[in-house]
């Protein structure tokens, strides 16, 4: 598949959530996201965005998205405004997000945004004319992030097609596992889904997964697990999900990742996560080869930096 | 034996027939009825019919537009629509759900933009017609009890 054959016109796309995507469509971007490694890491330099400013509305905290996305807005050239506390702005007066999502359009060529309520990006994309890329709305969908793990998975095992991926731990409230496990079935890999019984996989997102064709296996086992997997994408357990301590000291010592659990596994499994990592990550994995969730963190940048400039309209 | 009706004909009107059993209020409801209007209405609940109980809506001398009526099919999938003229049906639609239901059923998400202080209406998709099923068009959210959601 040639990249420049299939060229498709992002301009003034929203990016609001995984499924307004085709196969195709993710596939250019994983492809353009490529091409802008060398950018990402300052070994080349373009200004395709230059004079383009965007406005970075963070509602809720963040530290990897919000950087990432500043950073691939430098990278390219353009200029960043916003807030990453709400509190300072006109929201603590009562204003209406419509309300700030217009004052951002009038100041900005495009809009990133993060927000508590499900949703919220895609209202704002409702009121602004510029392109409104969601940074993660409530327990609700994360597109950006989902694409990263993609390109992560495509650029660490060469294929995200064929592989056997486990999703693990709070696969309930997790707002990255969701979407993830939709797109992984758009590319029919095989799934297996491990975690405690309070926090499983909604239904929904099952039935999504087997309406793409991929009958995703359940297991509570990662011991077991482990054994036939290529990917192990953990995420971050909440303790405030328990409401009893001892259930989540038990549960969160049953999946734990260590190197005596990576024995267990294949030479070139890789183990990912979306980060902050609390206890779910022995740092004495850090240094194994399995490790790649801070190359994950680390495509971020490639990644937005692509979407912003095919949002924007401009091509390497 | 001479079928007894439970309410008269009207002579001009619009006659909303096989409502669901005990929707009949909702439906009014959903079409703004006492509020937009200031007709007559009737309405008969739990009628026996031959597919069993059914609720009747007659509204005097105002003729709905039937596919303004058509977002009734959420709570009343089997209703019919006849327009009265002179006593006779002079048009007649079986309700058919829209594609997109705005403003008038309310999402279950708490934390769902739609439900905080915003200038929206509430969107859902359409995602089965019979028997109903919605989706939100901001959190994706699907209401098991969209009768109990009507606005």
């Amino acid at each position: 598949m040639s990249f420049f054959l299939i060229r498709m016109n992002f301009k003034g796309k929203d990016v609001i959530s995984i499924k307004d995507f085709s196969k195709k469509e993710l596939n250019y971007v994983l492809e353009y996201a490529k091409k802008m490694v060398p950018y990402a890491r300052g070994e080349k330099y373009k200004d395709l965005l230059k004079g383009k400013v965007l406005s970075s509305l963070f509602f809720e905290p963040s530290t990897r998205t919000r950087l990432s996305f500043d950073s691939a807005m430098n990278r390219l050239g353009g200029r960043v405004i916003g807030f990453s506390d709400p509190s300072g702005t006109s929201q603590k007066k009562g204003e209406s997000l419509a309300d700030t999502v217009r004052m951002a359009d009038s100041y900005s060529d495009i809009i990133v945004i993060r927000h508590p309520h499900e949703g919220a990006a895609r209202l704002a994309a409702e009121f602004a004319k510029a392109p409104v890329l969601n940074a993660g709305d409530g327990a609700g969908r994360h597109p950006t992030q989902c694409l990263l793990d993609l390109f992560t998975i495509l650029t660490e095992r060469k294929s995200i097609k064929k592989n056997r991926i486990i999703l693990l731990g709070d696969l309930k409230y997790g707002r990255t596992v969701h979407s993830l496990a939709y797109a992984l079935s758009m590319y029919g890999v095989e799934l297996t889904f491990v975690s405690p019984a309070s926090l499983k996989m909604p239904r929904e997102v099952i039935d999504e997964c087997k309406e793409l064709g991929v009958e995703p296996k359940q297991s509570s086992n990662l011991d077991k697990a482990i054994k036939d997997a290529d990917v192990l994408y953990a995420t971050r357990i909440q303790k405030e999900r328990f409401p009893d301590p001892a259930e989540y000291n038990r549960v969160i010592g049953s999946y734990k990742i260590d190197n005596a659990l990576l024995e267990k596994a294949n030479d070139d499994l890789i183990v990912m996560h979306p980060l902050p990592r609390v206890t779910e990550i022995s740092p004495e994995v850090d240094n194994t080869s399995h490790a790649v969730y801070f190359k994950q963190a680390f495509n971020a940048v490639p990644v937005r930096m692509a979407l912003l400039s095919l949002v924007n309209g401009g091509l390497l | 034996m001479k079928k007894e009706l439970k309410i008269p004909r009207i002579k001009d009107g619009t006659v909303i027939d096989h409502i669901t059993a005990g929707n009949a209020v909702k439906v009014l409801r959903i079409l703004g009825i006492p509020e937009k209007t200031t007709s007559v209405v009737s309405v008969a609940i739990n009628v026996k019919s031959k597919l069993g109980r059914k609720d009747i809506v007659k509204i005097e001398n105002r003729e709905l537009d039937p596919y303004e009526v058509d977002k009734i099919a959420l709570i009343a999938p089997k209703a019919t629509i006849n327009i009265i003229r002179d006593y006779d049906v002079a048009e007649k639609h079986k309700v058919e759900l829209p594609d997109e239901i705005a403003g008038i059923v309310s999402c279950p998400n708490p934390t769902c933009v739609s439900n905080a202080n915003e200038p929206v209406n509430t969107r859902f998709r359409v995602i089965c017609k019979d028997p109903p099923r919605i989706k939100c068009y901001y959190c994706e959210r699907e209401p098991d009890d969209i009768a109990e959601r009507i606005i």
